[in-house]
């Protein structure tokens, strides 16, 4: 599976919209999921889980923890995604 | 309401888990049966799969050790799909004064009792988020609440228990998710059995029902709490009456 960056943006922005009830245009690749989409702790745990689903990939504690934001999320999938 | 819930036991070769998965098995669950040796594991899960009609699989590992806990649990969500309830249960006593306890027997009871809950529940928590439907039901003691001489390890591991439940429940309370402990008093088990009778002589006169409990007992406990979606972060005493 061979994804362009904008494709996984967009991926990414659809499991943000449902997992955080958020707007799509709330969702900027600046946008830090704590500071700006309201996410708490465990909201970014699920996050992650939901991310590994819909990618099919598995994301170490240490690697989700430096998922901070929205384009370091894309970034990090687009690098690791088989 | 527990028909098809798919139900992890540790420690459930024999005693109170073993009691615990008939219990579950009555209720026509699928049962992952764990226990120190592969076979007898096995052996277990193929005669309830026997008695109840249930699917079942039996799965040996040392739940002291992080990477065979986390393959047990690869492999149970892997065949099964998904994990309702996980029952930590197993546990094993290295009792001794604590001037005469050595680190082993300190390290082992921790390793084992308490540990263990640790391993299996954190991989456990991140499939009942998927889910957004869990039970974990970890096994306290009695002693746990009101120590007991001779079993400093034992009585840390299960105070430690108590404490991982209340948290448990209050990180997952909004996800579906309930974490509560059973505290039994003195359980007609291998483990008591191993006691001197002198010693449980002395203990009756603590227990204000004047008997040991039964296995029953302890797995009806169990059943009721992975009934209840509104319970979570208790600690159930089934004691007869030592803990009041």
């Amino acid at each position: 599976m061979s994804l362009s960056e904008q494709e996984i943006f967009e991926k990414v922005k659809q499991v943000i919209v449902k997992q955080l009830g958020v707007s799509q245009d709330e969702i900027t690749k600046e946008a830090s999921f704590t500071d700006d989409l309201g996410a708490d702790s465990l909201d970014t745990v699920e996050l992650v889980l939901a991310l590994e689903e819909e990618f099919s990939t598995e994301i170490s504690d240490s690697e989700a923890e430096k998922l901070t934001t929205v384009g370091k999320t894309v970034e990090y999938i687009q690098k690791n995604l088989k | 309401m527990l028909t098809e819930k798919v139900v992890f036991i540790t420690g459930s070769t024999r005693g109170i888990g073993l009691g615990i998965a008939k219990a579950f098995a009555k209720q026509g669950s699928t049962l992952i049966c764990a226990g120190t040796t592969e076979e007898k594991a096995k052996d277990v899960a193929h005669q309830l799969a026997k008695e109840f009609s249930v699917p079942t699989l039996g799965i040996g590992f040392d739940v002291s050790n992080p990477q065979e806990c986390q393959k047990a649990m690869d492999t149970l969500i892997t065949q099964y799909g998904r994990l309702d309830i996980l029952i930590n249960n197993a546990g094993i006593t290295k009792d001794n004064l604590m001037l005469r306890m050595s680190e082993e027997e300190w390290d082992l009871v921790l390793r084992t009792n308490l540990y263990s809950a640790f391993y299996l529940t954190k991989p456990a928590l991140r499939q009942m988020l998927r889910q957004k439907y869990g039970r974990i039901i970890n096994m306290a003691s009695v002693v746990g609440i009101l120590g007991n001489p001779g079993q400093a390890n034992y009585v840390a591991a299960k105070a430690g228990l108590i404490g991982f439940t209340k948290s448990i429940a209050r990180e997952y309370a909004q996800k579906g998710i309930t974490c509560n402990a059973i505290a039994p008093g003195f359980i007609q088990t291998d483990m008591i059995n191993a006691l001197p009778k002198e010693y449980l002589d002395n203990i009756m006169p603590s227990i204000p029902i004047k008997r040991l409990g039964t296995i029953e007992e302890i797995a009806d406990a169990a059943i009721f709490l992975a009934s209840s979606p509104y319970i979570t972060g208790q600690v159930l005493s089934v004691d007869g009456g030592m803990a009041i």
